[in-house]
């Protein structure tokens, strides 16, 4: 997205771009479109963006699509999107760490690209397609990233794993032969506390090729 | 004597010491696997804690009204009150709770505590300004060995120096926290834990001393922990956060989550001591060492804390003179908690670093120095064989130049290494394993799996002993009422726990075989489970799959028991491993920053039960080293008593660009007679001691102390 506009310099083309997490700019951008796109999929919101009324302290109505489903629920205007994932729709699949953008353990994906859910607003996440770690495989098979993980044991207890997964996915969407280094590069707003790297290098650059 | 109950011999193990994928992989992959964190019972309200603003001071108010009156409050219960002394900032003192996430931290910041402030000291590592604060007290002075004196004049050489490395933090991804459900007499409590079967009563206890609540009984209590985010020695104890949970349970007759911030995780739920110290060492022209000498001080919070086994691996006290002084230094900053190998990875800072400046001074290379010294250390032949095979992975003799001879450019590459040693002997535990009428095989025990990989060390033990594969088996771990098995600390987990699945396995297969061989015609010795069979040894035509010979039980449920330890239970497990690891640095001389070129570990853990996880553990050893190398430290303001940096942008951790390769190789086929030893602290030692020695070998001089920061390579430069 953002990194699409011409505006933003020669430095950050597609291929540069850190594929993960949440930037000031992604930030800020994300709370000016999101009229339009609550509008594209044809949903009243209280909470809109280019009203430019304010919402809140009061809990207001929103409406977020997951992983293909569309949830309601009442939050107040200062809940973030991974404590509405969490707290009100029991998707614990993203984990809260450090709760202001650095480990990248509530990696999700917001319109296709890796976000820090943990700070984003959950009203800002309207109309904005969101895919959590539980809506990237089925019963029946996991996504490449994730049979990756375990075939190289890229995981230890498991905590940031999810978060990894979400990077590691981000990586392989955007980029089919990603070498070490754009792995490295990709995975480098993520924090593991076990070690698991080795592991997990291996299984994105395994999983970009499965 | 050989008996029933000992690990299958080489030529028989079909899954013992080969890789598997790690049986909870898949659910942690999806994002499944339901930690305490994820948690979210019905009606469940959110607590959280009111921490001390100050580093010392005594409690003169603590006013709730406002709180009382936030939305969504729902009850509070006081950990400290009026006239107690706080002795650190982020000293828990109530815990609060509300309908939501977000009013519990409106209710929080609506309660006043006020203080008497009192005076503080945080600073460990100027020992002289710690004891015109009165902060330093004697905590060791040993000397043992030749006499020091003697030893001293026959040495050729000697370094003296300054070495340490600074408190450090576990910051489990996980915070410490619960989730309590208090329903009339039963207490459910989902704890993030590295001891199960320890939680009940340690909660029992805590909340016993309640007058309001009177005596609780550790068996009404149920843990359940089949998932942990992280532990590294920081979660063995119910703690303030977890009584106080449990109360507000109870006082509101709801399930209550309390989970740490992550300020409070750093500040108060972590915490390695420091290590500082100054050092002698001695050694006579050829390279033998005679003597160590030390004086060294720590931290580890108000109780000091911290003494470090030095000098280390290398300490014969018939062949080296050896003279250790230590002293603690009490500061207001959080307390301690077991980390990896408790003073172990200082202890090999403040030996093998010293010994290595020994070395340049002798003008010998490292290799030659630590090999031609291993006779004092408890396993010669053992670090001979590690440190060829480690120097071969690292290339260690094309690469290694004498010290600071790294060429003209500003980036000097160079290469150090560390040995390490650790018990790991077996904690007590009991299992039960379960064989079903349609073939189901369970194996259980109240134990944990702190990612580790002990859901799969004990599939492939069953599995391996019934001849069956892992899917076969069940592994219900991580609930309180099943059979006790020890906390999992100081790598005593898989040797206890493998220990009493295999018995448990051998004594339930054998209630198999005696109810087959009647069905098959024939003695009970005769019959070998196998490949998924179980069949006569002497008439081939006698077999039975697995199923049929499970449905001979009828309505029969077989259940084996195993204990660890057990007299007559054959040699499972032994305890004392050594280790060597090798690293290969690259420092910026203009910046200052080192990075990691290679590390390469060789370790020894007796008999390997699962390759994979056993290398997962060493990799991930490396990594957590690279971050107290490189980049960890706990720093405290003396003007304000406080923890700098509680978070994670500035309580740096490593990514995954920034470590290296890494190469890992488990020494197999030697040790395996002595059974199986713990693997989680050994090569968590040696990390810190081998980059600081390639970093001084790279440029020349020592960075005294860890972390390894720019600043402090540029100012060792400097002061060279």
């Amino acid at each position: 997205m953002s990194s699409k506009n011409p505006t933003d310099g020669p430095a950050r083309g597609p291929d540069q771009e850190p594929r993960q997490g949440f930037s000031r700019r992604t930030f800020i951008e994300g709370v000016g479109i999101g009229a339009g796109a609550v509008g594209a999929i044809g949903t009243a919101q209280p909470a809109r963006a280019d009203t430019h009324e304010p919402v809140g302290p009061d809990p207001v109505a929103i409406t977020l699509n997951i992983n293909g489903k569309s949830h309601e629920l009442k939050v107040e205007p200062r809940v973030t999107l991974i404590d509405a994932l969490r707290n009100r729709l029991d998707l614990t699949g993203a984990k809260k760490v450090c709760d202001r953008a650095t480990c990248g353990a509530c990696t999700v994906m917001v319109d296709g690209d890796p976000v820090y859910s943990c700070t984003m607003l959950a009203i800002e996440a309207q109309g904005r397609r969101i895919e959590t770690i539980e809506g990237i495989s089925t019963e029946d098979s996991m996504h490449p990233v994730q049979a990756q993980f375990v075939e190289h044991d890229a995981q230890q207890c498991g905590f940031c794993t999810p978060g990894l997964v979400m990077a590691g996915k981000a990586i392989v969407d955007s980029n089919p032969q990603p070498t070490m280094a754009d792995v490295e590069s990709g995975l480098s707003g993520n924090i593991c506390r076990c070690g698991t790297y080795v592991g997990v290098r291996k299984a994105v650059y395994d999983a970009a090729r499965a | 004597m050989a008996t029933k109950y000992d690990w299958p011999a080489a030529d028989d193990r079909s899954l013992i010491g080969k890789r598997h994928n790690r049986v909870d992989g898949p659910a942690k992959a999806r994002g499944a696997a339901k930690y305490s964190y994820d948690r979210n019972l019905d009606g469940m309200l959110y607590a959280k804690l009111v921490t001390s603003t100050v580093p010392h001071g005594r409690i003169v108010g603590i006013d709730t009204s406002r709180a009382e009156k936030a939305p969504g409050y729902k009850g509070h219960v006081n950990i400290l009150n009026v006239g107690d002394e706080v002795q650190w900032a982020g000293a828990e003192i109530l815990a609060i709770c509300a309908d939501t996430e977000e009013h519990v931290r409106d209710a929080a910041a609506a309660v006043t505590v006020l203080y008497e402030s009192m005076p503080h000291w945080v600073k460990d590592e100027d020992v002289e300004k710690a004891g015109e604060a009165n902060r330093v007290k004697p905590a060791k002075d040993d000397t043992k060995g030749p006499n020091l004196e003697e030893a001293w004049k026959s040495a050729d050489a000697t370094v003296e120096g300054y070495y340490g490395l600074a408190v450090i933090t576990h910051c489990c991804l996980e915070p410490h926290g619960q989730v309590v459900d208090w329903t009339g007499d039963e207490i459910t409590v989902y704890a993030s834990t590295q001891a199960v079967a320890r939680i009940p009563g340690d909660l029992a206890t805590g909340l016993s001393r309640d007058e309001k609540i009177g005596t609780v009984a550790a068996d009404s209590v149920h843990v359940i922990t089949p998932y942990m985010g992280g532990g590294f020695g920081s979660k063995f104890n119910i703690d303030t956060w977890g009584i106080a949970c449990a109360k507000l349970s109870k006082m509101t007759g709801k399930p209550v989550k309390l989970m740490l911030d992550r300020d409070e995780e750093l500040m108060v739920a972590g915490g390695r001591p420091s290590d500082f110290g100054n050092i002698k060492v001695g050694a006579k022209k050829d390279g033998t060492l005679v003597a160590y000498e030390s004086e060294t001080w720590s931290t580890g919070g108000i109780a000091g804390r911290g003494s470090p086994p030095v000098p280390y691996v290398y300490n014969n006290e018939e062949r080296l003179a050896q003279k250790a002084r230590h002293l603690n230094v009490s500061t207001n900053i959080g307390p301690a908690r077991a980390w990896r190998a408790p003073n172990h990875p200082q202890a090999a800072v403040l030996t093998m670093c010293p010994m290595e400046d020994l070395a340049a001074k002798l003008d010998m290379n490292p290799v030659d120095f630590f090999k031609k010294n291993a006779d004092l250390t408890a396993r010669p032949e053992v670090y001979r064989y590690e440190i060829d095979k480690c120097a071969e992975m690292i290339g260690w003799a094309d690469k290694w130049h004498k010290r600071g001879d790294s060429g003209s450019g500003p980036v000097k590459r160079g290469l150090g290494m560390s040995l390490h040693t650790w018990g790991g002997r077996p904690h007590d535990s009991t299992c039960e394993v379960r064989i079903q009428p349609d073939g189901g095989v369970s194996v259980n025990m109240a134990s944990q799996d702190l990612g580790v990989g002990t859901y799969t060390t004990l599939s492939v033990v069953a599995a391996e002993t019934l001849g069956l594969q892992i899917p076969d088996i069940k592994v219900n771990i991580g609930s309180s009422k099943l059979p006790i098995s020890g906390a999992s600390g100081g790598s005593t987990t898989v040797g206890g726990t493998t220990a009493s699945t295999r018995r448990a396995t051998v004594n339930a297969l054998e209630e198999l075989k005696t109810v087959v061989a009647e069905a098959l015609e024939t003695e009970a010795d005769d019959l070998v489970a196998k490949d998924g069979k179980v069949f006569s040894k002497s008439d081939s035509s006698k077999s039975l799959t697995w199923q049929e010979a499970c449905r001979k039980l009828g309505n029969r449920t077989i259940t084996g028991q195993g204990k660890q330890p057990d007299r007559n239970g054959g040699k499972l497990n032994d305890s004392g491993v050594g280790g060597v690891q090798m690293a290969d640095v690259s420092v910026d001389v203009e910046t200052g920053i080192v990075s990691i070129n290679k590390i390469a570990a060789v370790q020894d853990v007796g008999l390997v039960i699962c390759l994979e996880q056993c290398e997962s553990q060493v990799y991930g050893s490396l990594i957590q080293g690279v971050a107290w190398a490189l980049y960890e430290e706990s720093i405290y303001d003396q003007t304000t008593g406080k923890m700098l940096n509680p978070d994670m942008e500035f309580y740096k951790l490593p990514g995954a660009g920034d470590i290296g390769e890494l190469e890992v190789h488990m020494v197999q086929n030697k040790y395996d007679d002595r059974g199986v030893i713990g693997i989680g602290e050994p090569p968590a030692i040696s990390p810190g001691a081998a980059i600081s020695n390639a970093v001084a070998n790279a440029i020349g001089v020592r960075v005294p102390t860890l972390p390894l920061t720019p600043d402090k390579v540029l100012a060792a430069l400097a002061n060279a």
